[in-house]
């Protein structure tokens, strides 16, 4: 088992920091379903994160949880060395949580440089007053921002749809808009429900490309869940697996593959 | 030239003059529905309700005056001053905000994820609800609205058209304030809508509310703001028609005049309103002026914008500005 107390260096060198998120002893329900029950897991700074597990496992509540659109009934979420009280979804995401969904939460109606701007809500200090007294002050801001989302969408290759309304485009260059948007909030932790779920291979392949830019070239800590078991395995540095809202496994993606439990939930076990 | 193009021109002058008006109500429409899709049928209540307050506030009248006085056998009436009208409209304002907070805190904070129809139906209580209110605080008698703006024949247009046409055009100088008002606000929402930070969490909450809470907009800021800003609009149309017609009851029916002006522009966009609020003022007008006065005996305009309206439900149902309705299957 690898210790991972004090961080550690993966293998293709990167330098995984301390604890930022922790999730201890959380349970979930939805009147008398039990989505999640009593997980705990960290999630440290730096590194891939994955959670998989197979459908109905409660891998998007957990997502949910962190991000603060559920709340669970009981355990705690600790962020940053401090234990989060109960917040709604824009609180947690104004303190440097950022997501993307499953099915997609574009603003369809807007343009890709409009959708990916919203990102930046947290960087932008300047009220409603302040923006229509101190014109200057507010024209600052949106110039510093606008080139901070110019970069983001530099790095992810969608400068050629930049004015593009979001409805317009295709699903695969949609999912970009999203992490594009998700990035622009310099996030802290990135969340990302199935990045690739739906697209095609090649499609896939820049996806990972780009999960693992980011993580290389801004250091962001991502937590990502994803059906695509070869994907998981190459991208994460640590999975958690979850089947029937419980955590049946944690660890490197090699401990997690020799991991029996694992292997009956996503192959079946024989009942005799 | 003939004189019935001389006229002529007078009637589309006007017409666009009108037009503006129409366009003001619509506007604040337009703006409550793109940033929560809530149709407000309470738009026009709510212009009421603002020159209600105006005026009771210049007045120095006191709220609810007659149910106090009936309860408490009391005979008060006045506060005995007179405010001056800049005052007064902030100090409107400032009610109007915190109208706006308490209708999101009431009502719709509870009818999130609703469907339209039931939202539509909560702002049509909420306008028999601020109308009654209207009347209990301030008095349902007709009172006369004057805030300084000026009114009457504009003379300078009036010596202008004499010199050229031998004919002196009658434009009111109010219609001329409303009309460069009207620029300016419409201006000023667009700067707001399309550059600012609020403007821009205001069109992503239209879009898409989960989407807008992931990248940390608060629905309830955005939803406060936006009633304020109709409320703000609402305002204005108040001012401008009370002034013109005295603030009566009968204010809160321009709501539907409004409804062909959102047909014609669009519910989305604000342009829109504008746009199709000047089509409408000038096209009822001609259309009175020229087949409805001469042949149709008359009082064409009470009916003109709603045919044209029901015109372009057939052929172009989301209107000339609206954002077209592709359905992908």
């Amino acid at each position: 088992m690898l210790d991972t107390s004090e961080g550690y260096v993966t293998e293709d060198g990167r330098k995984i920091g301390g604890v930022v998120m922790e999730m201890k002893n959380i349970t979930l329900r939805f009147g008398g379903v039990v989505a999640i029950k009593d997980i705990s897991f960290d999630v440290r700074e730096g590194e891939i994160r994955a959670i998989i597990g197979p459908n109905g496992a409660g891998k998007s509540s957990m997502l949910n949880v962190i991000s603060g659109f559920y709340n669970p009934q009981e355990g705690e979420v600790w962020y940053k060395g401090q234990r989060r009280p109960h917040m709604k979804p824009y609180q947690v995401a104004r303190q440097g949580i950022a997501r993307t969904f499953q099915n997609i939460a574009l603003f369809e109606g807007m343009t890709v440089l409009d959708n990916v701007m919203t990102g930046r809500i947290r960087q932008m200090q300047a009220g409603l007053l302040s923006q229509a007294i101190w014109k200057g002050k507010a024209e600052r801001e949106e110039v510093e921002n606008r080139e901070a989302v110019e970069k983001i969408i530099d790095f992810l290759e969608i400068q050629s749809i930049r004015k593009t309304p979001v409805g317009r485009l295709p699903y695969g260059l949609k999912k970009r808009v999203e992490l594009a948007r998700a990035l622009a909030a310099e996030p802290s932790i990135l969340l990302l429900d199935e990045p690739m779920a739906g697209m095609n291979v090649e499609e896939k392949e820049d996806m990972s490309r780009f999960v693992l830019d980011v993580n290389d070239e801004f250091g962001t800590t991502i937590v990502l869940i994803e059906h695509d078991m070869g994907v998981v395995m190459d991208l994460s540095d640590r999975v958690v697996v979850m089947d029937y809202g419980k955590k049946i496994g944690d660890g490197t993606p090699d401990e997690v593959r020799k991991n029996q439990d694992v292997i009956d939930a996503y192959l079946g076990v024989a009942h005799d | 030239m003939p004189e019935q193009l001389i006229w002529g021109m007078e009637v589309f002058l006007n017409g666009l003059m009108a037009g503006v008006l129409y366009a003001l109500v619509a506007l604040g429409f337009v703006l409550i529905f793109k940033a929560s899709g809530i149709f407000n049928y309470a738009q026009g209540v709510m212009a009421l309700f603002a020159a209600l307050t105006l005026v009771g506030i210049m007045e120095g009248q006191v709220p609810f005056s007659h149910l106090i006085n009936a309860v408490l056998g009391t005979d008060i009436h006045h506060f005995g001053w007179h405010a001056p009208a800049l005052l007064a409209i902030l100090l409107t304002m400032v009610v109007m905000v915190a109208l706006a907070w308490v209708v999101n805190k009431l009502i719709f904070r509870h009818l999130v994820n609703q469907e339209p129809i039931i939202l539509f139906m909560a702002t049509i209580g909420l306008a028999y609800f601020l109308e009654g209110f209207g009347d209990i605080m301030w008095g349902a008698d007709i009172k006369k609205l004057d805030v300084g703006l000026p009114q009457g024949i504009n003379s300078v247009i009036d010596e202008l058209t004499y010199n050229i046409f031998d004919y002196g055009f009658f434009i009111d100088n109010l219609d001329l304030v409303a009309t460069f008002v009207a620029a300016l606000l419409v201006i000023a929402l667009v700067i707001f809508a399309q550059y600012t930070k609020q403007g821009r969490a205001m069109r992503a909450v239209a879009d898409d509310h989960q989407a807008a809470l992931s990248v940390g907009i608060s629905l309830n800021f955005i939803w406060v703001m936006v009633w304020s800003l109709a409320g703000f609009v609402a305002l204005v149309a108040g001012i401008m028609w009370g002034t013109k017609s005295g603030v009566q009851f009968s204010l809160s029916l321009i709501a539907l005049k409004a409804l062909p002006v959102l047909m014609l522009g669009g519910f989305t966009s604000i342009p829109g309103a504008i746009v199709g609020g000047l089509v409408i003022g000038v096209g009822e007008k001609l259309f009175e002026f020229i087949i409805g006065a001469p042949y149709l005996g008359g009082a064409t305009e009470i009916w003109f914008a709603y045919v044209l309206a029901l015109l372009f439900l057939v052929f172009r149902p989301q209107g000339l500005f609206g954002e077209k309705i592709i359905e992908r299957v």
